[in-house]
């Protein structure tokens, strides 16, 4: 029992210095003893793993396999733990605007990160609802924490919305349960694989209705609705936390789901193609709404749907034998990838933020002249979202196209190459404002300045992340792979 | 330079060096300290350009010693340089950093490392952020030069994607005229073509197991996911875009127009040629086949450009557009020279990219010396310029001669050429681009006549003829290359010859009705050897 218990440590690092921090407030305001606080449990936890690691615990099982420890839910937990820092350390000056609340947000913080690193661990229905409401219920909050109108709006959004999402993700897990009679993902799959063709129609309805529950999470077309009103007005970290950590989490789960208990031939041929058409959706739907955006936030938010749309071509690569770890191990590397461009592209967002309050494009004419490094930052960032050598994002989106080439989904390959064009239009253009173009003379912008320390030093982390996995991949892809196997029989 | 030094990734990497020196260089604001004074030169600007004109020179110059010490009797590809750069186990992607030069790619080396000195001189009076300005000049040659030397398809497209940034950056903050709106459709057009490269890539790389050029045969693209001529549409469109062919075209004049005169020398001079590279290196060595059945249609799309080219070439009334839209003609006669499949044709294919990129290379940077000092374009404004600039003036008219191709100078030699070697398989098509040959007299000595000749204009007395030294010796080195390579062809020709003549054979095998022999005999008279 208690090495299961074991097994949990670092989600209860999570929980329990989440736990403190709530008490604490009430007589701690110093914000950086709380900031410390908060990182020294995601250290903690990613330490946790890392012990676990090094003791032979991977491949363990805990609770009925309601918590599992194995090598792709290890990746999530590097992954998101290393997200989290970031966006702790991006919220320093976030947080002085809620001095009285210090503690409850990087509470949620941690308690959301413990969901999310749950989610990517469980083999389980139960410990995939539980998971996933954890990591929501904290982030509602969060989205609505500024309490001012845009705010309180997002957050409310994303809770009615979200609520939704979470009934049809039950109903599809009772569908489920109801069949197979087994919450066990392994059960499923074997009920699946030796069950007779006349439940198609229910397993492929539950199918439906748990990619509704996860794409919603993700962020996928036609599951989007919340995420540019959410971007635009929750807390700028939030948003960066939402865009990298709940997306890896979603397509950590999907990615499990969809192999372990639905992987029967019977079933991916049509899974597949529905990830195909919802790939094909939401690059388009995301790329060519970004175009027209004006708020450098909300942009980001329909870039991460096309983002998404991008990995889903992974997901619908999956099918064919050959390629299960090709497109799976393409979306892992991808994902991280994607975390650090993405958080440096949001981290220079909130730099910006903090100095002149604004998120338009408008605002960052002539930066580039201003804060030279802050702007060839944002714009090396936005030159790896769109797939430009030599970034993380260039070989991101080569390994997960040549994936959909080898499983005779070259059409998509088309489509995703055809959208990387589209992406440069949006991409390319705070670029353009920040090199190109003379200071817009509304906008103050003081001459000499630079972003506090944490977040000066997160952002050199994550850009010399985009930089490294561009330059020598080799690492990541191998360690992207590994992560995968456990789904190759 | 013995066989294991990296002397290729020297070359490519050396400009990029210089570049992050530059990049390096503090600015304004930093105050030096009494004694760096004396010894740094005073502004950044000053420095700036130095460093990138001593970059660009000893890229240059290894790319004159790669040039000489070439082995002009062997074969395959000299100085490589390879490494597995990516691998990944099990699931197929490997990427290797592999260079290498062969006859096709070593004289357009030469001309990068030749051009890209060019585009440094004449940019040395610009004063809008210089420093900037050289680091992108010289990042874009890296890119170049990595296209033309990659053996590596991945590795290839990576440089063929890099060279957008800098060109992005150029045009747009020290461009002229509808400078974003150019950079942005240069941007897109080319961004477009090399998405489905990059699908062809894959296809192409997933079904032969590798990604180097030097492995990929034909016959393993049979079990591709596409079918093989739908690989070579997807590859084509990159190149056609680059190169360009019409009606994929419209983006060159608006960029060429806009761009600043360094910018434009590039892009006619190097950035064009990526494409006829491409199209020898990736389409014809690689799939013989399909390209050897698509000769006709490629025949018809040179011809059409070259005819379509000329005619809008006529009606220009801004000189810079005029040269640019010429570019289109000229570069037909490189597909048409493809089309012809042998060993002739190809080759003057090849020395048409050499010979186009230092004519109009020429052509744009007297172009950009007029406009210094007229700040007119316009033919018409230009009326009797040759008074108060006669040398400046003389070389427009050097230029444009050898851009209609008099002989004696480079145009000629490889014009000719490639009427020799598509003559035989496409008499039509060929037939109708001699017209282009008309046309281009047509509006080469029209333009001159309205601009520099006729009868004095006050407006121009004030002007100064070419005085500097930077404006000098690019002007020398173009005209006495013009004319010894119109004179003296087989120092480039012949090394063409040895890096096509594997492409005309592997064609050659699966289409045996190239006969060639006679041609070449023809070929060698005509071009005076």
């Amino acid at each position: 029992m208690l090495g299961e218990v074991n097994l949990f440590g670092p989600q209860l690092v999570l929980m329990c210095v989440g736990g403190m921090l709530l008490v604490a407030e009430l007589v701690v305001r110093d914000r950086r003893v709380l900031v410390a606080t908060a990182m020294t449990a995601v250290l903690g936890a990613v330490a946790y793993s890392a012990i676990l690691l090094a003791d032979g615990k991977v491949g363990r099982t805990a609770f009925d396999e309601v918590l599992v420890f194995d090598q792709f839910a290890l990746f999530f937990q590097f992954l998101l733990g290393g997200v989290a820092l970031a966006v702790i350390a991006a919220s320093w000056d976030a947080l002085a605007r809620f001095p009285s609340r210090q503690g409850e947000y990087l509470a949620l913080l941690l308690f959301s990160t413990a969901g999310l690193m749950l989610l990517a661990g469980t083999r389980d229905l139960i410990g995939i609802f539980v998971a996933l409401e954890l990591t929501s219920i904290s982030q509602y909050i969060l989205v609505g924490f500024h309490k001012d109108r845009l705010s309180s709006e997002a957050g409310l959004k994303y809770l009615l919305l979200g609520a939704i999402a979470s009934a049809i993700l039950l109903y599809g897990m009772a569908i489920l349960l109801g069949l197979s009679g087994s919450t066990n993902l392994s059960a499923i799959a074997e009920y699946v694989a030796d069950g007779d063709s006349g439940v198609i129609e229910a397993l492929l309805l539950a199918m439906v209705f748990l990619i509704v529950g996860f794409g919603f999470k993700a962020a996928i077309v036609p599951f989007q609705m919340w995420v540019p009103d959410v971007y635009q007005g929750g807390p700028t970290p939030i948003a960066a936390y939402l865009s990298v950590a709940s997306k890896a989490a979603a397509f950590a789960i999907l990615i499990r789901v969809f192999l372990e208990a639905l992987g029967a031939e019977l079933l991916s041929a049509h899974w597949s193609t529905i990830f195909a058409v919802l790939a094909v959706l939401s690059m388009f739907v995301g790329n060519i709404l970004a175009i027209q955006q004006a708020d450098l936030k909300r942009m980001l938010g329909y870039s991460s749907i096309a983002q998404a749309g991008t990995i889903l071509i992974g997901l619908a690569a999956i099918t064919a034998d050959r390629s299960i770890s090709l497109g799976s191990g393409g979306i892992l590397f991808y994902l991280a990838g994607y975390a650090v461009t993405n958080l440096t592209a949001f981290l220079v967002v909130i730099a910006v933020f903090n100095r002149i309050g604004s998120c338009e494009i408008d605002a960052y004419r002539g930066l580039g002249k201003r804060a030279p490094l802050l702007g060839a930052l944002l714009a090396f960032s936005l030159i790896s979202l769109t797939g430009f050598p030599p970034t993380a994002g260039f070989f991101g989106k080569v390994y997960l196209f040549d994936a959909a080439v080898q499983s005779d989904l070259a059409w998509l390959a088309v489509v995703g190459v055809v959208n990387s064009v589209i992406s440069a239009v949006y991409y390319l253009r705070p670029v353009k404002a920040m090199f190109v173009d003379e200071a817009a003379p509304t906008v103050e912008m003081p001459a000499r300045w630079r972003p506090n320390a944490p977040l000066a030093l997160t952002l050199g982390l994550t850009s010399a992340g985009v930089l490294v996995i561009g330059l020598a991949p080799s690492l990541l892809i191998d360690v992207a792979n590994e992560a995968v196997t456990i789904f190759v029989d | 330079m013995g066989e294991g030094f990296p002397i290729l990734s020297v070359l490519v990497f050396l400009p990029l060096a210089g570049a992050l020196l530059i990049a390096l260089l503090p600015g304004q604001r930093v105050h030096w300290p009494a004694v760096a004074v004396r010894v740094l030169p005073g502004d950044q600007q000053a420095s700036a350009k130095w460093i990138a004109l001593a970059f660009a020179f000893a890229t240059l110059v290894i790319a004159l010693v790669l040039f000489v010490l070439f082995d002009r009797a062997g074969s395959g590809f000299q100085f490589t340089d390879t490494f597995l750069w990516v691998s990944a186990q099990d699931v197929g992607f490997d990427v290797s950093y592999a260079f290498g030069v062969d006859g096709l790619s070593m004289p357009l080396v030469l001309l990068t490392g030749l051009l890209t000195t060019i585009a440094v001189l004449i940019s040395w009076r610009i004063n809008v952020r210089p420093k900037e300005y050289f680091a992108w000049l010289l990042v874009l040659e890296t890119s170049v030069l990595g296209v033309f030397t990659s053996l590596d398809l991945i590795f290839f497209f990576i440089f063929w994607e890099l060279e957008l940034l800098p060109m992005f950056f150029l045009i747009n903050v020290w461009g002229s005229g509808r400078r974003s709106y150019s950079a942005m459709k240069f941007v897109l057009f080319t961004f477009f073509g090399s998405a489905f490269m990059l699908v062809g890539f894959l296809v192409m790389g997933v079904a032969a197991g590798t990604f180097d050029m030097r492995e990929i045969q034909e016959s393993a693209l049979a079990g591709a996911v596409l079918p093989v001529p739908a690989i070579f549409a997807f590859i084509f469109l990159a190149f056609g875009i680059k190169l360009p062919v019409v009606p994929v075209h419209t983006w060159l004049p608006d960029a060429h127009t806009d761009a600043p005169t360094a910018a434009s020398v590039m892009l006619a001079g190097v950035l064009l040629k990526m494409g006829g590279y491409g199209i020898l290196r990736l389409l014809f060595t690689l799939m013989p086949e399909t390209a050897a059945a698509a000769d006709v249609a490629l025949a018809i799309l040179a011809a059409v450009s070259i005819i379509y080219g000329a005619v809008i070439t006529v009606r220009q009334t801004d000189l810079k557009r005029l040269v640019a839209y010429s570019s289109v003609s000229h570069m037909g006669f490189v597909l048409l020279g493809v089309a012809g499949l042998g060993v002739v044709g190809m080759s003057g294919a090849a020395m048409q990219l050499v010979t186009h990129g230092l004519i109009t290379g020429m052509l744009f940077v007297v172009v950009g010396m007029i406009y210094d000092r007229t700040h007119t374009r316009q033919i018409s404004a230009m009326r009797g310029l040759a008074h108060y600039l006669p040398l400046l003036s003389a070389m427009l008219v050097f230029a444009g001669l050898a851009g209609l191709g008099l002989p004696a100078l480079a145009g000629f030699v490889s014009e000719v050429t490639v009427f020799l070697g598509a003559f035989g398989r496409h008499e039509p098509q060929t037939a109708v681009a001699l017209i282009g040959v008309l046309l281009a007299a047509g509006y080469v000595l029209w333009a001159l006549q309205r601009s520099v000749f006729g009868p004095r204009d006050e407006r121009w007395r004030e002007l100064q003829d070419v005085r500097a030294w930077w404006e000098f010796l690019p002007l020398g080195a173009l005209v006495s290359l013009i004319v010894l390579l119109g004179v003296y062809p087989s120092v480039v020709l012949d090394v063409f010859e040895l890096g096509v003549r594997p492409i005309a054979e592997g064609i050659a095998v699966v289409q045996p009705d190239v006969v060639e022999s006679e041609a070449l005999e023809v070929a060698r008279l005509g071009r005076g050897g």
